[in-house]
């Protein structure tokens, strides 16, 4: 029996340009075999490789769709026709057609990622794309540098210029005890291929500045802030602002951490949260403050997991959020955060357009405090030395915490807290007994804030001991331990 | 028929722009050398919009009643890539009619860039840029 098959535009140059032909069969099966032996080339349009009908291939009888009759095997009766008519799909290429593939290796290191259905084998691949910059491979880098080459993101860029020091390894745990005196970098570089040799590692020996870090964020998909001082931790922020990449941010200090995402498209970034820095010297810094070690292992981890999370396209992540953990309470706390319409770099009006002399902004350039300093402001700890072995003794003043006194100090020191100085000036002033004063902590930096207030007060012969007792035990006293 | 009429061409623009960041697709209907109209479909994709566009059988039919309407022949039919490059797909390729003209329009944060015009090879074996 010949049935009457209408044909689609784009098949008719196989047909002889007929918009309808004949056909032969009780079936539909039958018909399309037919259609197919007498018209050759309507076949591998109409048929995949296995012989099935193409998902985009519609067959109708009349007016009715196969998929809802018998499939290729709905009847055919007299006066019935056969049309076919395309669907027409496509779309832009997916994961799996963007990223590499996972070798059998790779399978196996990352099976119990691939079994979970929010990782797959589309985000595994994702994160073999992927390409991440710690800044900094210290506390917080350490942990998350690690975690990021265990999951397997195949580009890690390190951004660090110190050496590995002994004071370190109590919470880096990128750095060994051997390596202490080597470049970060290539210590960093060696834990992170070992561990996952799949990984690329990028590293670069320098500070970051305003001149570089557009240029080196630009190779990165998402920006891990490993950094531990405001200046740089302001510089991360705006760079990743201007060039739309996300910051998984974290900060510690003593028992404290915080996380969160920043620079997100439409989120709110560091600005948002700390519009100013503080003033120079109100936040002490780790080296000043302490820091429990296991603390940025917490944080850090917390920040790769963000950083995986964004790669993976996950919803649930901390944009808008910000973490608060206290290790010393054991408690986590969130508070909500929004994008200030305000901001200077993100807001919708933003008036920085372009990195800015973080230095300057954070105030501890040491251009305008330091310049205005006169010249006797400072001493050296040679200076010192020399002073106490001709008999001529100044009066010491220790401005640091009774527990770093506990480590170390300078022989006939007297330990008065910085937090106290001020309160203690007479005392100070009638100890001296007309001597002059030097102050010191441990690295110069509070006993600049000391020696400044004792002068304002009236003791104008106090002088600061640039580079505090680690200098002291550098050059003088090398018995003696550092922290 | 592969010369894209300005009109035609600026419509697409226009329909992927606004589109964004979904794909949009529709039909070219040609009349004698040149593609002369682009004509919107819907986009009945369920695999999501971000990635996929679909073009049903009904719609297929209006864009052919569409072509005779306009004395013309259904040339082919366009779609946009958001943020990726006017360059056939792994999906586009298995899901490819032959004989027809795939415009690809690419959309990059929601600004239409490149269009590029292609057509599948005889053994499907990919697609060539017209």
């Amino acid at each position: 029996m010949a049935h009457r098959v209408l044909i689609p535009t784009p098949l008719r140059p196989y047909t002889g340009q007929q918009d309808a032909v004949e056909a032969e069969g009780k079936t539909v099966g039958e018909l399309l075999a037919s259609l197919t032996s007498k018209y050759g080339d309507l076949r591998r349009h109409l048929y995949s490789d296995d012989g099935k009908l193409r998902s985009f291939v519609n067959v109708y009888v009349n007016d009715d769709d196969i998929r809802y009759l018998e499939r290729e095997a709905t009847a055919l009766k007299a006066g019935d026709v056969v049309s076919i008519v395309p669907s027409v799909a496509g779309g832009a290429p997916t994961a799996t057609e963007t990223t590499p593939e996972l070798t059998s290796e790779e399978v196996q290191r990352y099976s119990r990622h691939l079994i979970l259905p929010e990782v797959g084998v589309d985000g595994q691949r994702r994160l073999k794309a992927g390409r991440v910059l710690c800044v900094g491979a210290g506390g917080l880098g350490s942990p998350a540098a690690l975690y990021l080459a265990a999951a397997g993101v195949g580009t890690i860029g390190v951004i660090d210029f110190d050496a590995v020091d002994l004071s370190n390894l109590q919470r880096q745990i990128l750095h060994s005890t051997p390596d202490v005196g080597r470049s970060k970098l290539q210590s960093a570089r060696e834990r992170l291929t070992a561990l996952n040799p799949n990984v690329k590692v990028e590293s670069y020996e320098t500070a970051l500045t305003s001149k570089n870090a557009l240029d080196i964020f630009k190779n990165y998909d998402i920006i891990l802030d490993g950094t531990d001082n405001f200046a740089t931790r302001y510089l991360v922020n705006d760079a990743c602002v201007l060039l739309g990449k996300p910051n998984a941010y974290g900060s510690i200090f003593r028992f404290e951490g915080q996380a969160s995402v920043f620079a997100t498209k439409g989120g709110p970034c560091y600005r948002c949260l700390y519009p100013e820095p503080p003033p120079p010297g109100l936040v002490p810094s780790c080296a000043e403050g302490g820091v429990l070690g296991v603390l940025p292992g917490v944080i850090g981890t917390i920040q790769a997991t963000e950083t995986i999370k964004l790669m993976l396209g996950a919803e649930g992540t901390l944009v808008g959020r910000l973490l608060l953990y206290d290790a010393w309470g054991m408690r986590f706390r969130e508070l909500k955060l929004r994008r200030d319409p305000e901001c200077p770099v993100c807001g919708d009006k933003p008036t920085v357009r372009e990195l800015i002399d973080y230095d300057q902004f954070c105030g501890v350039a040491p251009t305008t405090q330091a310049a205005a300093r006169p010249a006797d402001f400072e001493t050296t700890v040679l200076d010192l030395k020399r002073a106490i072995d001709s008999g001529a003794g100044p009066y010491i003043l220790d401005v640091r915490e009774p527990n770093e006194y506990q480590i170390c100090r300078i022989p006939g020191s007297v330990l008065i807290p910085l937090g106290q100085v001020a309160s203690r000036v007479q005392e100070i002033s009638a100890a001296a007994e007309g001597r002059p004063v030097v102050v010191h902590c441990k690295m110069g930096g509070r006993s600049a804030k000391a020696t400044q207030l004792l002068r304002e007060r009236g003791i104008g012969r106090a002088q600061n001991l640039k580079g505090g007792i680690l200098a002291w035990i550098d050059q003088v006293d090398p018995k003696q331990p550092k922290y | 028929m592969s010369e894209l009429a300005a009109e035609a061409e600026a419509e697409i623009r226009r329909h992927a722009g606004e589109t964004y960041p979904d794909e949009c697709c529709g039909a070219l209907i040609a009349s004698g050398e040149s593609i002369v109209e682009a004509f919107r479909l819907p986009n009945t994709t369920v695999a999501g919009a971000r990635r996929r566009f679909r073009i049903g059988p009904d719609d297929y039919r209006l864009a052919e009643g569409r072509a005779r309407e306009r004395r013309g022949q259904l040339a082919g039919f366009y779609h946009s890539h958001p943020d990726h490059p006017a360059v056939p797909s792994q999906h586009d390729l298995e899901q490819a009619w032959p004989n027809l003209t795939y415009v690809i329009v690419a959309v990059s944060q929601g600004t239409p860039g490149d269009l590029k015009s292609w057509r599948l090879r005889e053994d499907r074996s990919g697609f060539e840029e017209i």
